[in-house]
């Protein structure tokens, strides 16, 4: 996490505007960047004072860089398209929420449903995120630096997970065709997600999405889950399965 | 035995009669429970059971197509910078492009526009055909979020945020694989041909304090502009609409059990959740315990047939109503003309409700081109448009029957009921007396 003093170091060199959101509240921050013209050249916004405040930079759909000097409460830049947001504290849940595209990094621990829905566009995580991570993920990529909790993946139907420590109860339950990467131990698969064999083409994709995430880890200490497919088409024999 | 001995008529059972023996052949056979479209068929207290009083020397009635009775209404007052206003009280309820053809999406929004009224997009996002027919066009935001991006969200007129439906509040959504064409399988994400399901619960949200934070997301996101529904199922109305007005409804939809579904289990249908008529007045209480009647409003859906029953639910205190089934059969849905076809499909005109397994005869809830194409959505658009318009001259013809200058002034002292069990659900008196059941310590 970036302390304030170098965030307002970081401010001087880059020409960042600062925003106070504690003044002009998370209407008057949002309708600010909500309302940038296509080619501005106010490219660098610095957030300051979030407060935990919910809804921070959501919405936003402009190839702006929005950081947030501190913690972020729900939904920080839910639906995001182009920018690139970056939460130097902790964020609460459904940070990145239906993201179409850009870049959401947040330097603490994500609180539940972290990317849910997501379409598009990558959302890293530092450090751990609770449960119901990338919770029906529709193309979304994904990276946690540390531990995803119980449900993550839950009806995922595209994109990657990759999560560098340890995975809860019921991984990938009812997933689709999203791709799941672990390099830690999993507490347990849920229905129909499965073990699958890491190809030199998984490798490939999960170097890509750790060099992105700008996250050092070896692409081969982790194991690939994905969909056995079995629960796609209603089968009354696999009704113990639900 | 002696042929001349007298011998009983044989007997059936009630408990288990035609349907029920049926019934259990067919699981025996299949292994599978029943999966059907529409909402509730059971016999239940429903709109017929009340009856409008009239005026007479008590109560002045109005001129018809003389005097003028208001059908206007304005949707979103509460926290909305740009509220719709609809020129009658009848919207067209959800229902997805994927569960219904394109073509019978566009015939709902040109019957909409044509009449004055809102349509409403479903579990499977916003077609642009249905953006470019509806004046007035209402999106969902689901469980699912299958299409949901912030673009249409921001071309919408207002949000719908789904947490029940009548059909089967508390249950989610199965769109099975053979209504997967590949434009709805792209729209989805998902590949095509196989069994889409719909969550039950929202991915990022639990409970009326997340919901509160929801709707303040989605506000943002949309400059406030929005009017924002929160629609529930028929299960606890009460106090599910105490907690969507405390979660920032702008509109709370109630949606009893005779509200249909595109698909779901036949168990789920008929015997979870409430009738219409007995969600009205619990969610027009909890409004008014909130000091919010008339200032969030309320939208009833589920059973609503002509303008009687439009009029009965405005009278019981309902802002407006929304149909989807009665829309439907507007555009052509269970046509007698098509009942060859119907046999065919093991089935008659009136009961075919088999609208998840695509082969609707009548080119509406089907992803196949060669029978959607049998739906003209301009003709089938004016029909809806001639079907709202008649309902709006129906309820207004008894608004002035019963003196009043607009629809919204009707109320439940014009009523009477015609059993006891209607009369407490709908709280008026039983016809011919003044007793009103569960009042007064009776």
């Amino acid at each position: 996490m970036a302390p304030r003093n170098a965030l307002a170091r970081k401010s001087n060199e880059q020409h960042m505007i600062e925003i106070d959101l504690e003044k002009e509240g998370v209407r008057g921050v949002n309708s600010r960047l909500h309302t940038l013209p296509k080619d501005t050249n106010e490219r660098h916004w610095l957030i300051r004072n979030p407060m935990g405040q919910h809804a921070i930079a959501c919405g936003l759909d402009a190839p702006i860089t929005v950081e947030v000097g501190g913690h972020a409460g729900f939904y920080c830049g839910g639906m995001n398209k182009q920018a690139e947001i970056l939460i130097h504290g902790h964020a609460g849940p459904g940070v990145a929420e239906n993201m179409m595209s850009g870049i959401v990094r947040v330097d603490g621990n994500a609180s539940q449903s972290a990317g849910a829905t997501g379409n598009g566009g990558l959302l890293v995580i530092k450090g751990d995120a609770a449960s119901r991570c990338g919770i029906s993920m529709k193309g979304i990529d994904i990276v946690v630096g540390g531990s995803v909790g119980h449900m993550s993946a839950f009806m995922a139907q595209r994109g990657h997970l990759v999560v560098c420590g340890d995975a809860g109860e019921a991984l990938g339950d009812s997933i689709y065709e999203a791709r799941l990467y672990v390099r830690g131990k999993v507490d347990s698969l849920g229905a129909d997600c499965i073990e699958k064999k890491m190809t030199d083409h998984h490798l490939a994709k999960l170097a890509r999405l750790l060099d992105k995430a700008e996250i050092k880890a070896n692409p081969k200490d982790f194991r690939r889950f994905g969909s056995a497919r079995k629960l796609y088409n209603f089968n009354i024999d696999h009704a113990d399965a639900y | 035995m002696d042929p001349n001995t007298p011998r009983t008529t044989p007997r059936k059972s009630a408990t288990f009669d035609d349907y029920t023996l049926s019934e259990i052949r067919r699981a025996a056979t299949t292994g599978i429970y029943d999966i059907r479209g529409a909402g509730a068929k059971r016999k239940l207290p429903h709109f017929d059971d009340l009856l409008f009083l009239g005026a007479s020397i008590s109560r002045y009635p109005l001129e018809g197509y003389r005097e003028k009775c208001g059908t206007n209404v304005v949707l979103g007052t509460r926290f909305a910078k740009k509220p719709i206003e609809l020129k009658i009280p009848i919207t067209i309820a959800g229902m997805s492009f994927g569960s219904l053809s394109a073509q019978a999406k566009e015939a709902l929004g040109n019957g909409a526009t044509i009449a004055g009224t809102s349509t409403t997009t479903g579990d499977g996002g916003m077609t642009p055909e249905e953006r470019g027919h509806s004046k007035t066009l209402v999106y969902q935001y689901l469980p699912s979020r299958y299409g949901m991006n912030p673009d249409d969200l921001r071309r919408a007129d207002a949000i719908e945020v789904v947490v029940g439906q009548g059909a089967k509040p508390g249950g989610g959504g199965m769109l099975l694989g053979q209504k997967i064409s590949d434009r709805v399988a792209q729209m989805r994400c998902l590949p095509k041909g196989i069994d889409q399901r719909s969550a039950c619960r929202h991915p990022d949200w639990t409970g009326p304090d997340d919901l509160e934070i929801k709707l303040h997301e989605l506000r943002e996101i949309t400059n406030w502009e929005k009017p924002i529904y929160i629609k529930v199922g028929g299960a606890r109305p009460y106090y599910d609409t105490a907690l969507a007005v405390k979660s920032g409804a702008d509109v709370v939809v109630v949606d009893g059990m005779q509200g249909g579904t595109a698909a779901t289990q036949e168990v789920f249908i008929e015997h979870v959740g409430q009738p219409t008529l007995a969600c009205i007045r619990p969610a027009v209480q909890a409004l008014q315990d909130l000091g919010m009647h008339r200032k969030v409003q309320l939208i009833v859906s589920g059973g609503i047939r002509n303008g009687a029953d439009v009029a009965k639910a405005l009278a019981l205190g309902a802002d407006a109503v929304s149909i989807g089934t009665a829309a439907l059969v507007a555009l052509g849905d269970n046509d007698p003309h098509l009942e060859e076809e119907y046999q065919k499909l093991g089935t008659t005109a009136g009961a075919y409700d088999d609208w998840h397994e695509g082969r609707d005869p009548a080119g509406i809830t089907t992803q196949n081109p060669e029978l959607a194409k049998r739906l003209d959505p301009k003709i089938a658009g004016r029909r809806l448009a001639n079907y709202l318009k008649v309902m709006t001259l129906e309820a207004q013809t008894i608004a002035r029957a019963c003196g009043k200058n607009h629809v919204h002034n009707l109320e439940p002292e014009d009523l009477v009921a015609l059993t006891v069990e209607a009369a407490a659900m709908a709280q008026v008196p039983l016809a011919g007396t003044s007793w009103i059941p569960g009042k007064g310590g009776y």
